[in-house]
């Protein structure tokens, strides 16, 4: 579904991505770790078409087209998602008219016909259910004034509404309790579909307990230097990057969020 | 990342969708200005003797006046006798006695702005004043509002039918020695808005004028009058529109607002007069003073606009709280794009004790545009206990505009209170990336994000012109994105 051959990538002159070489099939669920710096919220931006980052060489293609002609919104309407690290606030426009109108922009570009807003408000009121949610969020603005594990779950809740091709999840786990990991994990093996592929971002193996990859990368100085198993993670956990010959001290390069 | 700034800058270019001509026989004066055009002006409108009087005092006044130059704006200078001052659709008859007598050239023009004048507008519920360049040409929903006691016509009308009411009111919250474009519109006003609603009645509907400018080489000088009496209640909207023009043009409007013991005017706005072109070349010059005067105990005036055309906008709608408890709120969303220029904001003069206002103004800057926001707050040495709240936000599109903040405040009274809140902000390129990572076209994201920001003004529009008004927005930013 997703390929990706020597992907290249700079940020104001700097180079980030220094090759990356990646093929995921539907219905897996592929997991990238790594130090601080390594690339890795860089490549789900690059994915994603964040403008901030320039692709030098490489290429990606998504169900054999090719991804990085395109710009971001059509790759979000062929099916990618990007659930933030950092999701963003819009002050003053509720989330559930933007949902909504992120859910229409898919159907018309699907041909389907577009909700209307009392459709829309059921639909959306059982999705936030699942990621536990109160749906007064719904009226709120954007992410505005929610709490970490609040704009986490609902990234999730809209990954479950637009049900994407490939959904990278950046740094999901980062900033939550384990109640609010639960649920963000269980909202995320929700997605797991046969014609789904799932990317996951991670500095930190424990959401690797809730989510089970099939396989695991490691991404060290804009390079995949290691791929394996779910027992990579593991492994990691007990022994650290230092026997992949990684210095973990590196500070975070991408500041895309 | 290069993508806001080309974005917004393709969004902002869709054209103006009320540019066009009518095309109908006129009586238009000959351009020029003089004790001469300003009689024939009022005799042409029946009036009174003592308007007559009125407007050559305020004519010869502003001959000694000098056109203000401290606003934050720059246009070349206007030639007052290159403009005609009345311009108005030949009649057979004297006035239309209804709307089966008006030109159907007329209300097909009004059809085309989206303002129906026949019956059916009934279902709509408000009642309309359309004025076409110098004369109002109808009036709808005249009868059932008589019924209410409530008086909507045009000011030539009330000059006639209303002398007494005219004579006690007019000018007394603008004087015709205020300003320079006070002291013209004075002179020269042409037609505009009269509305009295009688003690404790409630307007039973919606209000509206329609202003439209069609001629060419004509200034508009509207003159809207509305005197709420005790324990009355009424909700008045104004909508602007005018051709594209290369040349610029001159709408000098005065409004004031009476709102006597415990009465309440709400008075909305949506200005949309031709705003040039990309280049900046044409537009409307936007001079307008509106004023209200909380005369009464309890009374309250609230202004709310939404300015998104003109060339260069000079607006300040005030309010002058002399009765105790008296209440002034101002909401605006003023938005400007390529070369608009905006000089806006509100006085709030506290007079009367426990007075208290509110002044929320939401500025939007886009293109190579400049906007500004400037208000005055005054507390008089009487006004015990009256308190302000201020809350001046702006909102940058792209990098080459620019927002300006002038809040003067002056206080006589140790017991006042005044809170003053400013922010600026930029559309950032993580909104939109957000936007655009979740399918939304660069546009409407655009739009969406701007809506929200001017959520809290909106809110306060008459619900169907906050739907307009909505929509407006999203027009008017069209082409500040790609």
């Amino acid at each position: 579904m997703l390929s990706i051959k020597n992907l290249h990538a700079s940020v104001e002159g700097k180079e980030i991505l220094k090759g990356i070489n990646l093929e995921i099939k539907a219905g897996e669920v592929h997991a990238i770790m790594g130090p601080n710096g390594s690339g890795k919220s860089t490549l789900s931006q690059v994915l994603a078409g964040n403008d901030a980052f320039e692709v030098t060489s490489g290429e990606v293609t998504l169900n054999g087209e090719n991804l990085l002609e395109k710009e971001t919104e059509e790759r979000a309407r062929e099916g990618v998602f990007l659930a933030f690290q950092y999701p963003v606030e819009i002050p003053g426009v509720s989330n559930l008219q933007f949902m909504r109108t992120a859910v229409n922009a898919m159907r018309h570009h699907k041909g389907e016909p577009e909700m209307n807003a009392a459709e829309f408000m059921k639909l959306a009121r059982e999705v936030s259910k699942q990621v536990d949610l109160d749906p007064a969020f719904l009226k709120r603005g954007v992410n505005e004034g929610f709490s970490g594990g609040e704009k986490k779950r609902n990234e999730i809740m809209q990954a479950l509404l637009l049900q994407p091709k490939l959904a990278i999840l950046d740094e999901t786990d980062s900033g939550l309790d384990i109640d609010a990991l639960k649920v963000v994990s269980d909202g995320v093996n929700a997605l797991r579909a046969q014609d789904r592929a799932i990317l996951m971002v991670t500095h930190y193996q424990r959401l690797l307990d809730h989510i089970v990859p099939d396989y695991v990368h490691v991404l060290a100085d804009g390079k995949i230097v290691k791929s394996g198993g779910r027992e990579l993670a593991l492994e990691l956990e007990e022994r650290g990057y230092g026997w992949l010959g990684i210095k973990e001290d590196a500070t975070e390069a991408s500041s895309a969020n | 990342m290069a993508t806001t700034d080309q974005e917004v800058n393709e969004l902002i270019k869709r054209e103006y969708e009320h540019g066009f001509v009518t095309e109908i026989e006129v009586d238009t004066f000959e351009p020029g200005l003089n004790e001469d055009v300003v009689t024939r002006l009022s005799e042409i409108k029946k009036e009174p003797e003592f308007m007559l009087e009125w407007r050559l005092k305020a004519y010869r006044r502003w001959l000694e006046m000098e056109e203000p130059e401290w606003a934050h704006v720059g246009y070349p200078k206007i030639d007052y006798n290159a403009i005609s001052y009345y311009s108005a659709p030949k009649r057979k008859e004297d006035m239309p006695q209804s709307l089966d007598d008006v030109d159907p050239e007329l209300l097909k023009t009004y059809e085309k702005l989206g303002i129906p004048l026949h019956e059916r507008a009934k279902l709509a519920g408000v009642a309309v004043d359309a004025v076409f360049d110098s004369v109002s040409v109808a009036t709808t929903f005249k009868e059932p509002l008589a019924k209410a006691g409530v008086i909507f016509c045009s000011i030539s009308e009330a000059m006639r039918d209303h002398p007494e009411l005219v004579k006690k009111y007019l000018g007394t919250v603008v004087p015709h020695t205020d300003n320079y474009f006070a002291g013209l519109n004075s002179a020269v006003f042409s037609d505009g808005t009269f509305v009295y609603v009688p003690k404790g009645v409630r307007c039973p509907m919606e209000l509206s004028t329609y202003f439209r400018i069609n001629a060419a080489n004509t200034g508009q000088f509207e003159r809207t009058l509305i005197i709420a009496d005790e324990g009355s209640y009424v909700s008045y909207l104004e909508g602007c529109t005018a051709p594209m023009r290369d040349e610029n043009q001159l709408h000098a409007a005065v409004v004031e607002l009476v709102a006597l013991d415990d009465a309440q005017i709400k008075y909305s706005t949506v200005q949309n007069w031709y705003p040039g072109d990309e280049n900046g070349k044409g537009g409307i010059y936007n001079f307008v003073t509106k004023r209200a005067a909380c005369i009464g105990k309890n009374s309250k005036v609230s202004w709310t606009q939404v300015e998104t055309g003109s060339a260069v906008t000079w607006k300040y709608p005030s309010c002058i709280l002399r009765g105790d408890n008296s209440v002034g709120e101002f909401y605006s969303v003023a938005l400007t794009h390529n070369h608009q220029q905006a000089d806006t904001g509100t006085k709030m003069i506290h007079l009367g004790k426990n007075t208290s206002s509110t002044i929320i103004s939401k500025g939007i800057s886009a293109g190579k545009s400049s906007n500004a926001y400037r208000g005055l707050v005054k507390f008089g040495p009487r006004a015990e206990g009256a308190r302000n709240f201020t809350q001046c936000d702006s909102l940058l599109i792209g990098d080459r505009c620019g927002a300006h903040t002038f809040p003067y405040i002056e206080s006589l009274n140790k017991s006042a209170i005044v809170e003053h809140e400013a922010t600026t902000s930029k559309v950032s390129d993580e909104q939109m990336f957000l936007c655009r990572q979740r399918g939304i076209d660069p546009e409407r994201a655009v739009s969406m994000i701007v809506n929200g920001f001017c959520k809290e003004v909106f809110k306060e529009l008459p619900m169907e012109f906050a739907v307009e008004a909505g929509k407006l927005l999203e027009v008017s930013l069209e082409g500040s994105v790609g």
